[in-house]
């Protein structure tokens, strides 16, 4: 029979094995090197958080959270942190905000300088788009696989995770917030013998920014979501006591565990996409 | 006068292989037949003049005629096909990368249409957009961007953003922007065309005080003959690419080059456009003035002769003396006084030649004959009568043979 799953199977499984062991045994200098500075910011921010008192980060927490948006959402801040540690998932929600943190800084500075090449050059925005396409519609789920497989486990792991998956969106608004400057201010520039770096950086790019911070939101959105699935790699933080209470059929502990992660992702929301209208409308030195 | 800019022979093909088409014009096809046989799109062909230091040059066509084109290949935002530009002796074509920059930040501003000011700076810092490019520090370029605002009226607004703005205000602090690098050549693209025309002919206005006071070359972009005709020294018409003719104003609309030229003067007011010169003709009797006895009598006689019932005293060198009718001449024979001087009509005023049609109207009403004009010196130059007028008002354009005939 040619249809006998039994008797004949593809041996992909012991390939890909083969290929991975090929890869780490020769590559790994390189992912080591990719690991490296991830693996540093987050030990720094997450050494930062995880020490503060927690008095200190609500203050800071309010004073962030109100000079973005304003005092409601800063009092909404303080509440939720406070609500979290009083469940017990202080450290758990240090974790995840230093992981969110961490890759939303790499996308930033890997996305927006791609994005920007991206603006500048049809023929890489033509090369990037498929990729993009395809890491948006790779379940979140799927993206561990790879990464295990070159980085192993653990929090290192999941932001590394965390950074592919929630970094188009940054490239795309970049290059669509720069792409939308209006062509006759860009040609103003060009007739008053404005060079190409002074066209992105004195009218480009202040005049994508808020495209650009909407973008940003959404990274941060995305990655937050991604902090916690990727504590199935035993990243660690918010996604654990779900995880665990999943497993263990503790529904109280994964619905606080839940609820927390709900409640920061409004917070997060609320202060980025306050950023990204504050500098819209505010008046800038020049 | 000297030349400030001067064209040679400038071409602009837009498509891929343009000197392909530059080859098709050479055999003598016309933009559709380019366009048709190959694709390519002829923005400008063959464009060659020059603008004197100090003029404003307009640039008049149709939408589509290549004017943008034409005066983005002068700051080379868009590079030419063929053909040269020199500023000041200096070949604009052939700089490289860096001094075209400094050419533009220094010698050639531009206003546009839409105005183009950046939504996310303050009028002030709109103002001093070109000299911060240029590098110019903070202190320094803000007291030359007020004082160009300063110029414009917009003082009081330095700390608004421009979306706060009315059109013509925006466009003032376009304006600002361009005269704050202090330019050589100021390049205005159809500069007013989006403003309503109350302020478009006070933006006009503008323009032509702040060349009372220190004298630019303009070259400005327009589809309007009385925005040509208000502010151009001189008129470079184009059409498909081409420039048809180049003329003062009065020359173009005295001698218009083609239909196409003349067509532009359809639906033009002429009152605004003509003056008295333009519609005075020496359709009258002129008669020579002497001092001498019986010369009523002979004027009389000329004038049965030629079956008219006035006439037009000037003396030895043409000057306007008065005007004589039958009845004045008779009367004047009657109470036996047998001179010309006693023959004259009271109350005659001659119109001057520059006086505008629009204000002769109520000149040309008051006479019950044709009213004579004269030059400066009191030369007669000819009457307007009312019919003729009346006719200029129809037709959009003086007789030929109007003016000097
Ligand atoms: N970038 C371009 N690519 C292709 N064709 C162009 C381009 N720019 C202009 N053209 C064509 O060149 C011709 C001249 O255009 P141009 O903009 O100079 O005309 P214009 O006289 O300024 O018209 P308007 O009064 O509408 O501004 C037109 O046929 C136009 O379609
Ligand atoms: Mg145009």
């Amino acid at each position: 029979m040619i249809f006998d799953f039994e008797e004949a199977s593809i041996p992909l499984e012991s390939w890909i094995e083969i290929g991975v062991n090929w890869l780490v045994d020769n590559f790994r200098p390189q992912f080591q090197a990719v690991k490296w500075p991830v693996e540093k910011t987050l030990n720094g921010i997450d050494g930062l958080l995880q020490m503060a008192p927690p008095i200190v980060f609500l203050v800071l927490l309010f004073i962030i959270a109100w000079r973005a948006a304003n005092w409601k959402v800063g009092v909404f801040g303080v509440l939720t942190f406070l609500l979290v540690g009083f469940l017990g998932l202080w450290q758990e929600t240090m974790t995840t905000l230093a992981m969110v943190i961490s890759a939303v800084v790499f996308c930033v500075i890997v996305g927006v300088p791609l994005g920007i090449i991206a603006a500048r050059s049809e023929r890489f925005a033509d090369s990037i788009r498929p990729l993009l396409d395809a890491m948006q519609t790779t379940p979140a789920f799927v993206y561990l696989v790879p990464v295990v497989m070159l980085f192993s486990i653990g929090t290192v792991a999941g932001v590394i995770a965390t950074i592919i998956f929630s970094m188009p969106p940054i490239i795309r608004l970049t290059n669509l917030g720069i792409r939308q400057v209006r062509e006759d201010v860009v040609e103003a520039a060009h007739a008053f013998g404005a060079t190409e770096s002074q066209i992105l950086w004195k009218v480009q790019f202040p005049l994508a920014l808020p495209t650009i911070m909407a973008g940003l939101n959404q990274t941060m959105m995305l990655s937050l979501s991604m902090v916690v699935i990727a504590a199935l790699i035993g990243a660690g933080g918010l996604g654990e006591p779900v995880f665990e209470g999943l497993n263990s059929l503790r529904v109280g502990l994964a619905g606080i565990g839940g609820l927390s992660i709900v409640l920061l992702a409004m917070v997060l929301d609320r202060i980025s996409q306050a950023l990204g209208v504050s500098k819209h409308t505010q008046k800038k030195e020049g | 006068m000297t030349e400030k800019v001067v064209v040679k022979d400038l071409f602009k093909i837009f498509g891929h292989d343009p000197k392909s088409g530059l080859k098709l014009i050479e055999e003598g096809l016309d933009k559709e037949q380019i366009f048709e046989k190959t694709g390519l799109t002829v923005g400008v062909r063959e464009a060659s003049f020059t603008v004197n230091a100090g003029e404003i040059f307009v640039v008049m066509g149709l939408s589509g005629s290549g004017k943008s084109t034409l005066v983005r290949m002068l700051n080379r935002l868009i590079e030419p096909t063929a053909g040269e530009v020199f500023l000041d002796g200096e070949n604009i074509t052939k700089m490289n990368r860096k001094s075209l920059i400094d050419m533009r930040r220094h010698k050639m501003s531009m206003v546009f249409q839409s105005f183009a000011l950046m939504p996310h700076l303050t009028v002030l810092q709109n103002a001093s957009f070109g000299l911060d490019i240029s590098g110019l520090g903070k202190q320094e370029r803000e007291e030359r961007a007020m004082n160009a605002l300063d110029q414009v009226g917009l003082k009081p607004y330095a700390d608004s953003l421009p979306q706060e703005l009315s059109g013509g205000m925006q466009q003032r602090v376009g304006l600002a922007r361009a005269l704050a690098q202090d330019p050589d050549i100021l390049l205005m693209d159809e500069a007013f065309s989006a403003l309503d025309p109350l302020i478009r002919s006070e933006m006009q206005d503008e323009l032509l005080k702040l060349q009372e006071i220190s004298e630019r070359t303009v070259i400005f972009i327009s589809h309007d003959l009385h925005e040509a005709m208000r502010i151009g020294d001189r008129i470079a018409m184009m059409e498909g690419g081409r420039i048809v003719q180049v003329g003062t104003p009065d020359e173009i609309l005295k001698n218009p080059a083609d239909k196409y030229v003349k067509s532009f003067f359809r639906g033009v007011d002429p009152t605004t456009v003509f003056s008295a010169k333009d519609v005075a003709r020496k359709s009258q009797l002129t008669l020579r003035w002497h001092k001498g006895e019986g010369a009523p009598r002979a004027a009389l006689e000329q004038l049965r002769e030629e079956d008219r019932e006035f006439g037009y005293v000037i003396d030895k060198q043409r000057k306007f003396m008065g005007v004589v009718s039958t009845d004045s001449l008779e009367s004047a024979m009657a109470r036996d006084e047998n001179t010309l001087d006693a023959a004259l009509l009271d109350n005659v005023e001659p119109v001057p030649a520059e006086t505008p049609l629009q204000e002769i109207l109520a000149v040309v009403r008051r006479y019950e004959f044709p009213v004579p004009v004269v030059d400066e010196d009191n030369v007669y130059l000819g009457v307007i009568s009312k019919n003729a007028f009346l006719r200029t008002l129809e037709a959009g354009v003086p007789e030929t043979g109007a003016g000097t005939a």
